[in-house]
């Protein structure tokens, strides 16, 4: 296998790679220098003030003021958010969502983008066409029919509380799946129509299916646009705040993001535990971020440069 | 799900070579057959049950007048919720002219922002990654958290933005999020914040791709940088643009997230997604009026769905 010639990759390696022109005179740029500080200034401010305010104690703010430096930093507020704000379950719930849902989207995606991409038939385009639209949708259109759906789709009380698909992960993985399983699939698709024809090809005349090639040949090839997606989904999804909001009632199942509404309320007389709050909530994806921020910046720009 | 994300089909011009060759499924043998039928049918039926039978039911529940309850209950309604929503729905109008004000601000501030931290950024300037990593830093956040966080930054009493024009504590002082008269605007502020860093990552990822000898041939012309720019960068980049164009009338339409953080999608806060699910779940429950809004809003949204596929796809059908 490791002999075949590398696909050429769509916009692989977007945005941060070559700044380097040739021979493009340095003369300095402090206008363009300054615009660019100061709006970097004004971009970091209100996330700066959230971990200044996070740093800092109730009782200090209150003597000397939110705007002041005076009184004790530390990571006290941090402590008594994530106990008082149960984060531990919140973060859990999260995962519990976001694992399934990125690994099916990803799943289906890529099946549907193998069948179109590497075969012509009858209604191929017709079908990537519907994926493609279904994903731009905007989520509240499809609120109220999904609600009535899930509430009358009887489960036996030993899968769920309520009888029914509401207040179930169920119900929010596969709306999160469906909803973005369009994306994907334009995206793969595109990414798997650069890879040669030719592998399949041969592998086809060796004899093997469909899900080999698929499986085997296709998948392996398809890893930088999978890790690209799979990346963005992950924080899109943990983003996600519209799906656990309709169809989880009870707060004990609710993930992070959506979870953050209640502790909104909760913390509301508290303005350093609500800011630690928040910061907590930023950490994974700031993790990711930080980690895999080319992945991230490739998925969202995947197919937007020529490949 | 508030994010729009599209992609360029700029491949659609390279495929067309290995389209031809793409093997005809008439070929293939009977158990291949299966393997791709089944492929192809899950994820198919996923969409049709998840996203368009609902797209549909929310039309035809438009047209009735339902409590949610019994679906024995669910009594034909004519027009009657969207006279209902057109006539006599106080936030409606409201509603509607936050969407547009929403779009207008993301097209006259945001994304031109966007584009031009892009165009800066893309000039070999020293410490461009920093600059990228800050001004992309708020995509990498939910709505939702944008909401909390700007929260800390708008508040009457607390916030820094009145400590620093000098208004806190005194009867001056705005409360940003809650008085009607400007909190439409602190909002959009706050979704600026991250539309732009998202604009800059994609145009910059275009800007990447122009050919660098049009730029030199360009200037040996004797153009200069804003010349360049508009007369032959810009053109180049239609594809992106067009995607830029989509995805920034997309978010004025699915904006929800923020609003409902802060106050539910009320006073002074109307937009049409909150006005659906304000009708949707709470007391007295009106299906009908929010599938009404729901269908306005679908309505709406098809107009650029439409035209960026039917330009996304024109080259292949």
């Amino acid at each position: 296998m490791s002999s075949l010639s590398t696909p050429t990759k769509p916009a692989a390696g977007v945005a941060q790679v070559r700044t380097a022109k040739v021979g493009s005179m340095q003369r300095p740029r402090y206008g363009i220098h300054l615009f660019l500080i100061l709006m970097s200034i004004l971009w970091l401010i209100p996330l700066g003030w959230a971990v200044f305010t996070a740093l800092r104690s109730k009782a200090d703010t209150d003597r000397f003021g939110y705007f002041s430096f005076g009184g004790a930093f530390n990571f006290d507020n941090f402590v008594t958010a994530w106990n008082q704000g149960g984060f531990a379950r919140l973060f859990t719930n999260s995962l519990i969502i976001v694992l399934p849902s990125v690994i099916l989207t990803l799943l289906f995606a890529s099946m549907m983008a193998f069948a179109v991409s590497r075969f012509s038939w009858k209604f191929n385009i017709t079908l990537l066409i519907m994926f493609t639209a279904g994903n731009l949708l905007p989520p509240q259109v499809l609120a109220a029919p999904l609600f009535e759906m899930f509430k009358h789709f009887s489960l036996p009380y030993s899968i769920s509380g309520s009888g029914n698909l509401l207040n179930t992960y169920f119900a929010v993985i596969a709306v999160d799946t469906a909803f973005q399983v369009g994306f994907c699939t334009f995206v793969l698709s595109n990414y798997m129509k650069a890879l040669p024809q030719d592998l399949t090809e041969a592998a086809f005349v060796d004899g093997a299916g469909v899900w080999r090639q698929y499986w085997n040949i296709i998948m392996p090839l398809t890893r930088p646009a999978l890790a690209a997606l799979g990346t963005l989904e992950v924080i899109w999804i943990y983003n996600d705040f519209f799906w656990p909001l309709l169809f989880i009632q009870s707060g004990s199942l609710l993930p992070v993001t959506t979870g953050l509404n209640n502790l909104q309320g909760q913390f509301l007389s508290n303005y350093n535990l609500l800011a630690a709050g928040a910061i907590i909530t930023v950490i994974p994806t700031l993790v990711i971020y930080l980690a895999l921020q080319r992945q991230f910046v490739a998925g969202l720009t995947l197919g937007a440069s020529k490949g | 799900m508030a994010d729009t994300t599209l992609g360029v089909t700029s491949s659609a011009r390279g495929i067309a070579t290995p389209g031809r060759r793409r093997r005809r499924y008439s070929l293939l043998s009977t158990r291949d057959k299966l393997v791709l039928g089944a492929m192809v049918l899950v994820p198919t039926l996923i969409q049709l049950l998840l996203i368009w039978i609902p797209t549909v039911i929310s039309v035809m529940l438009s047209f009735v007048r339902w409590n949610g309850l019994a679906f024995s209950d669910i009594r034909p309604g004519g027009f009657a919720n969207y006279a209902y929503v057109f006539r006599d729905y106080p936030p409606f109008w409201p509603a509607l002219q936050h969407n547009i004000l929403w779009l207008v601000f993301l097209a006259v501030i945001a994304t031109p922002l966007g584009l031009l931290l892009a165009i800066l950024l893309d000039q070999n300037i020293r410490g461009t990654r920093i600059y990228q990593s800050i001004f992309f830093a708020p995509v990498m956040l939910s709505l939702v958290l944008i909401g909390v966080i700007w929260q800390l930054f708008y508040s009457q009493n607390n916030g820094l933005l009145n400590f620093l024009l000098g208004t806190s504590g005194t009867s001056r002082a705005v409360d940003w999020f809650g008085d009607p008269h400007v909190n439409i605007w602190a909002a959009l502020i706050a979704a600026t914040w991250r539309h732009a860093g998202y604009v800059m990552i994609l145009y910059l990822a275009g800007l990447k791709g122009v050919d660098p000898s049009l730029r030199e041939a360009a200037s040996l012309d004797g153009a200069n940088a804003v010349q360049t720019f508009f007369r032959v960068v810009f053109p180049v980049m239609r594809p992106i643009n067009i995607v830029i164009v989509v995805i920034t009338i997309i978010e004025s339409l699915r904006a929800f997230d923020i609003v409902y953080i802060i106050n539910r999608g009320t006073n002074g806060l109307e937009l049409i997604s909150a006005l659906v699910i304000q009708n949707l779940v709470g007391e007295g429950q009106v299906i009908g009026v929010g599938s009404a809004l729901a269908t306005i809003l679908l309505v709406v949204s098809l107009v650029p769905i439409i035209i960026y596929l039917s330009r996304t796809f024109k080259k292949e059908a």
